[in-house]
């Protein structure tokens, strides 16, 4: 172990390869974005899940004005443009002993590039919006798990005691649950009851809301324990017992002491919480309990290619791959930003 | 130790008694949510509702409904299906071998898979392999188990059936008391693909171990003495590094046993506890998904029993003395 001759402050730790004399007198933000920047492998996850991001929110352009489809809309009876024939979206009898309807395949061009689905949508266009509503539930959830976490961590771990333990054992209790037998309960209630009705606010069915919703609610505990962690140990602290000696109101001690001492806890966990609930999502897509027609998500549309598996096989094999590419981004991104904040920090244990 | 054992047992017990009170409520106390009407089918008149009520006692107080649910369930063990009609807990006994085959082999390899990951990238540190490895690990983190059943179907069952994979049998599943041979070659496939996640994340978190206890003293001094780099490795490094790996291994089986197996069933077609839990929840058949969450909860109890006994056996700093 290599000893280091300057501390610059007991709390700051060096990363690999850092001289003491370069750190001394940055501010973390500055120094763990600075050790982000260059992490080359961090930055390139970064780099490969914004462009994701960017083409996903493009959908309506590419669908628009470069392939010319639709991809929400059936299109059983349509044709289009291949080397200059025109030729059906859904070919009949052109499935297996000349039975069946049969849509086109990969044409390579830029209309149907990867081949149509069961109902001539165009399958490009339509993994781009199916990538918006995956990277849209997958965000708002990690958000919601996120921040109903740090609030239930501030209070457990600030007012301790009866208020800790009740909380804690509710947490307990989720935990205990299967994380997809929770998310399949409660989509299938939800589903059944024809969304969620909330005073004045209802949810329809089909909302990207409900499955948003839903599996951010299911992480909840996983966020909680480390951020209730981090809040037991913060408070502490010599500077929390100052501030009560200053006479400062337990919101103030939460929100300005705790708070910002807390949350690189928090941001650690985002990257790696998306890529988890982009993952969860895909799964109950899959099982037809989570994104709900018209709305197509990568899950729905591995479900909807299943029935063309062996005759079209790109239908579920290109959302396949772009959710491979979203999630390892993420983990990518979400390692590099474990490293920057807290560079002598364990591989964090899933649970 | 005794006291610990306890404690986590009756606390359990209560997690268990509290959960299907929770999912009980939630099939029953939910507005728009009718159990017979579910049972009568399309369009069915208010007679036939009425009788169906009768029958599966649904037109009871809520507490007795939910006590008769557990005396069928436990007691006189004729608990009916609201779908099938059929009794719950042989379709339970049915489906947990299935189940067991599954995360039995699975584990197996992903043990040895995230052994060999972890150790060859610990060993290979400051070459290509050891990030090379831990990127092959991350991709295995990252791959939606579903898909990667459907792509090895794709191949194993039509693109490269007819060559290399002629062997692998048609979906499905066969007792190991009926063929021991088709049952192994019915499952190999399934067992890949359940494993690939876990061998990526075993094998993240046995390198870091490793990393983490090559710089303890009794390593130093192991070196110190002489012993070879292997037995360093495998005698003393190795041995405290799986203390970690044991209690995620019990505690992932538990899961994997209560039915989180069953996006890899779906796929499959293998008619396990994960089938039967997905199949009982979207048809909202109350029996058989109370039967089920209540056999989840008792394996994850298990297995985390297990998990502190192994932890004590591996760890002598945590055995009672």
């Amino acid at each position: 172990m290599a000893e280091f001759a300057y501390e610059p402050e007991p709390e700051l730790s060096l990363g690999p390869g850092e001289r003491a004399e370069a750190v001394a007198g940055q501010s973390p933000w500055r120094l763990a974005a600075r050790r982000l920047w260059r992490n080359r492998v961090a930055m390139a996850g970064l780099v490969l899940f914004l462009l994701i991001v960017l083409v996903s929110f493009l959908a309506p352009v590419y669908a628009n004005h470069i392939a010319h489809t639709d991809a929400l809309q059936p299109n059983v009876n349509g044709t289009t443009v291949v080397n200059g024939k025109t030729v059906e979206v859904i070919q009949q009898g052109g499935g297996p002993l000349g039975l069946g309807e049969n849509p086109i395949g990969p044409t390579w061009q830029t209309n149907y590039f990867i081949g149509a689905d069961q109902n001539g949508r165009d399958v490009a266009a339509r993994v781009l919006y199916g990538g918006r509503s995956s990277l849209l539930i997958g965000i708002g959830s990690a958000l919601i798990a996120c921040l109903i976490a740090t609030i239930i961590g501030l209070i457990a771990g600030f007012f301790r005691g009866l208020t800790d333990s009740a909380l804690s054992r509710l947490m307990d209790l989720i935990w205990a649950f299967p994380v997809y037998l929770l998310a399949i309960t409660l989509s299938t209630v939800l589903l059944t009851t024809n969304g969620l009705q909330w005073g004045p606010i209802h949810l329809d069915a089909s909302s990207l809301w409900i499955p948003t919703i839903i599996i951010g609610v299911i992480y909840v505990p996983y966020v909680m324990r480390p951020v209730r962690g981090q809040v037991l140990s913060v408070r502490e602290k010599e500077f929390v017992d100052a501030a009560i000696a200053q006479g400062a109101s337990n919101w103030r001690l939460v929100f300005s002491e705790i708070l910002p001492n807390i949350i690189t806890a928090v941001i650690v966990l985002l990257p790696l919480m998306i890529a988890t609930t982009i993952l969860t999502e895909a799964a109950l897509s899959y099982l037809s309990i989570g994104v709900q027609p018209p709305n197509a998500s990568w899950g729905t549309i591995i479900q909807d290619g299943q029935a063309l598996l062996y005759t079209r096989p790109w239908v579920a094999i290109a959302p396949g791959i772009m959710i491979v590419l979203t999630v390892l981004s993420l983990n990518l991104l979400g390692d590099g930003v474990r490293d920057a904040l807290d560079p002598r920090a364990k591989v964090r244990l899933r649970k | 130790m005794a006291t610990f054992i306890i404690r986590r047992l009756t606390w359990a017990v209560i997690v268990t008694l509290v959960i299907t009170i929770l999912v009980f409520l939630l099939f029953f106390k939910t507005p728009g949510i009718d159990p017979a009407r579910q049972m009568a089918g399309r369009n069915p008149d208010p007679q036939t509702i009425a009788a169906i009520k009768h029958e599966f006692g649904l037109d009871r107080s809520l507490p007795v409904q939910y006590a008769l649910m557990m005396k069928r369930m436990f007691i006189s063990r004729d608990l009916i299906s609201y779908q099938y009609h059929n009794k719950v807990i042989p379709q339970l006994v049915d489906a947990a071998p299935v189940t067991f085959s599954l995360v039995l082999g699975a584990s197996i390899l992903w043990i040895v898979g995230a052994i060999v990951i972890g150790v060859a990238a610990a060993v290979l540190r400051g070459t290509i392999f050891d990030p090379l490895l831990m990127v092959i690990s991350l991709i295995g983190i990252s791959i939606p188990v579903f898909w990667l059943g459907e792509v090895a179907n794709l191949i194993t069952q039509d693109r490269l059936h007819d060559s290399v994979f002629s062997w692998v049998p048609p979906l499905g599943y066969v007792p190991l008391t009926q063929d021991p041979w088709q049952w192994f070659l019915h499952l190999v496939i399934p067992w890949f693909v359940l494993s690939v996640l876990y061998i990526g994340f075993y094998a993240r978190v046995l390198r870091a171990n490793l990393i983490e206890t090559e710089g303890e003293d009794y390593v130093r001094t192991a070196r110190a003495k002489g012993i070879s780099e292997e037995r360093v490795m495998f005698r003393h490094t190795l041995r405290t590094s799986l203390i970690t790996f044991v209690s995620l291994f019990g505690l992932d089986f538990g899961i994997l046993v209560a039915g989180s197996t069953l996006l890899v069933e779906v796929v499959f077609n293998l008619h396990g506890i994960g089938y039967l839990t997905y199949n009982s929840l979207t048809r909202l058949d109350l029996p058989v998904i109370m039967a089920t969450v209540i056999y989840g909860a008792i394996f994850i109890v298990f297995a985390n029993a297990i998990v502190d006994i192994l932890y004590a056996r591996l760890d002598p700093r945590v055995r009672p003395t």
